[in-house]
């Protein structure tokens, strides 16, 4: 059990989504940064499916009612243990009353709580994610208050005794290298709509710089910068949306479409994020900027497959030296 | 019928069964769709009906775009052979205007009629549902005057409470949850259209004939008490 001291800004569970119910309009949800929320699970001992928590910006005071093992990934907002420092990308065991806080947000802006077991929440349309909008899913439907009690699925004393010694070992180089710039290239297939806007715009959205504006949450980021207008004015026939589609409402700012996105949009879409530049996007604060890249969806897809390897070859590591200790 | 394939991101491909929205291509939509529900393929991730488009989710580490539209293809060619259900018909009650409705005095106005005038046209219509989609069980639903057709909003409203009833264009729906977005809102309907505790979680679905019915606040609220009773 979590009994959870303080909220921070907005934590709440989530895993990789509600899966095959966009066709009813139930937005798919599910974390933000789903690299780091898979490397967390990994980590923790659990399938990368299970529930994580996602953690914005400013973090919250959790106090561990037993031993746990847990991990850390995403963005690095200053996690410490009972005061001290605690590392990211890797494995820990914390005793029974340790204390789990956060402090300033250093690089990117969502972090991920594994813990060993994971947590015992009702899947609702087969998925742990929050949906806060509909308030169904997660814990209760919302994101954690100041007082909530967390409860995990129990592990047994040998299964936490390997995740714990293994964690002694755990190499430099399962952390993975700082993936969160502050001023990422995020690669973006032209989008469907792609051809409708003038040549300016065309040009203009893979050359400027565009800044997150203030108005940006789960559902999507609005971004400032050069306006974007079609050739011409239209009403469009609205069609899906993806993770990352990059949309032009009549007032010439992109939205990108994130996590908590509509299943479906009628604003012109002028380009596609590859899904492996996803994080670069999520873990940005509002007032950064990016700038984007011009990716085929061939190369994109060869991109993706290519990270699911790499994760396979993670996954596989850390079972290995989980077997050394059990 | 002549579909075209496009992607819309390096795991979804989209097929359009038409330019516009007609009998026709959303009559191949709902085929196309209760086919991929049939034979679910084993790369298929999910897919999300459209007015004119099927977009289908595959899982990129085990099959190609190029090949995703070679199968879709050969699902299409035999569209003939599939039925399309009988359609449901559902009456829709919405009391309209005042704070439920905020944008009908600019609905009226954009198309030079009273604000009586819009509502006596929106509910005498016979409308039917195009598709589910951007927010959850929320309509598109067509058939709907265009003597009270509006444009969307240049910036969407960050917030709008649920059951509204909107109109975009020529088009009329209502937002089953809180959410933002472009519509012009002249009304609100005590009926939840999101029901997540069943196994189809939309109250509506593409193909389902509506009718609205105008009611006062007080049949609203009445409702709205009964409907909220039945629930808890």
């Amino acid at each position: 059990m979590l009994n959870i001291r303080k909220s921070g800004l907005q934590t709440a569970v989530q895993d990789l989504g509600r899966t095959g119910f966009q066709r009813y309009g139930v937005i798919a949800s599910g974390v933000m940064d789903p690299f780091a929320h898979r490397i967390a699970n990994l980590l923790a001992g659990n399938a990368e499916t299970s529930p994580t928590l996602e953690i914005a910006l400013s973090g919250p005071v959790i106090e561990f009612e037993a031993d746990h093992f847990i991990a850390i990934c995403g963005g690095d907002l200053s996690p410490s243990l009972d005061g001290e420092p605690l590392a990211m990308w890797r494995g820990h065991f914390v005793r029974k009353g340790s204390i789990l806080s956060f402090g300033e947000p250093k690089r990117g802006a969502r972090s991920y709580l594994a813990v060993a077991g994971s947590f015992d929440v009702p899947p609702v349309m087969n998925s742990h994610s929050t949906y806060l909008r509909a308030g169904i899913g997660g814990f209760q439907g919302r994101a954690l208050k100041n007082g909530d009690s967390l409860k995990t699925l129990p592990i047994s004393p040998a299964r936490l005794n390997a995740l714990k010694n293994q964690n002694a070992q755990t190499p430099d180089w399962l952390i993975p290298p700082a993936r969160y710039h502050e001023q990422p290239i995020v690669r973006m297939m032209p989008g469907r709509q792609y051809a409708l806007f003038n040549e300016a715009s065309r040009l203009r959205i893979f050359e400027e710089t565009f800044t997150v504006s203030a108005n940006s949450d789960r559902m999507g980021y609005r971004l400032e910068g050069p306006e974007l207008a079609l050739e011409k004015q239209e009403e469009l026939i609205s069609e899906a949306v993806a993770f990352g589609s990059v949309q032009v409402p009549a007032d010439g700012n992109p939205i990108v479409l994130l996590a908590d996105r509509q299943t479906t949009g009628g604003y012109p879409k002028i380009g596609q994020v590859a899904s492996v530049d996803l994080p670069l996007i999520s873990q940005l604060k509002p007032g950064e900027s990016l700038k984007f890249r011009h990716i085929s969806a061939d190369d994109a897809q060869q991109l993706y497959i290519e990270q699911e390897q790499q994760i396979r070859q993670l996954k596989i590591a850390i079972q290995m030296k989980r077997e050394e200790w059990t | 019928m002549e579909f075209t394939f496009s992607p819309l991101s390096e795991q979804a491909l989209v097929i359009e069964t038409g330019t516009i929205i007609n009998k026709e291509s959303e009559q191949a939509v709902r085929k196309l769709s209760s086919l991929l529900e049939k034979q679910k393929p084993d790369w298929l991730v999910e897919f999300i009906p459209a007015f004119t488009t099927v977009t289908v989710f595959y899982d990129p580490c085990q099959i190609r775009q190029a090949e995703v539209e070679q199968e879709l293809r050969l699902l299409a060619a035999h569209l003939d052979d599939v039925e399309a259900p009988t359609p449901r018909q559902i009456e829709i009650p919405v009391c309209y205007g005042g704070d439920f409705g905020p944008d009908l005095s600019f609905v009226a106005e954009h198309n030079g009629l009273t604000e009586e005038e819009v509502i006596e046209i929106h509910t005498s219509g016979i409308y039917s549902v195009h598709m589910i989609g951007f927010a959850p069980g929320f309509p598109f639903i067509g058939g709907m005057s265009e003597k009270i057709a509006a444009p969307r909003r240049k910036s969407p409203r960050l917030r709008i409470p649920e059951r509204t009833v909107g109109i975009a264009g020529m088009q009329t729906g209502v937002y089953p949850i809180e959410t933002p977005g472009g519509w012009q809102l002249i009304g609100r309907t005590p009926l939840r259209l999101f029901v997540p505790e069943q196994d189809i979680p939309s109250l509506l679905r593409a193909g389902d004939e509506i009718r609205f019915t105008q009611i006062d606040e007080a049949e609203y609220r009445e409702q709205e008490a009964k409907r909220d009773a039945e629930h808890s």
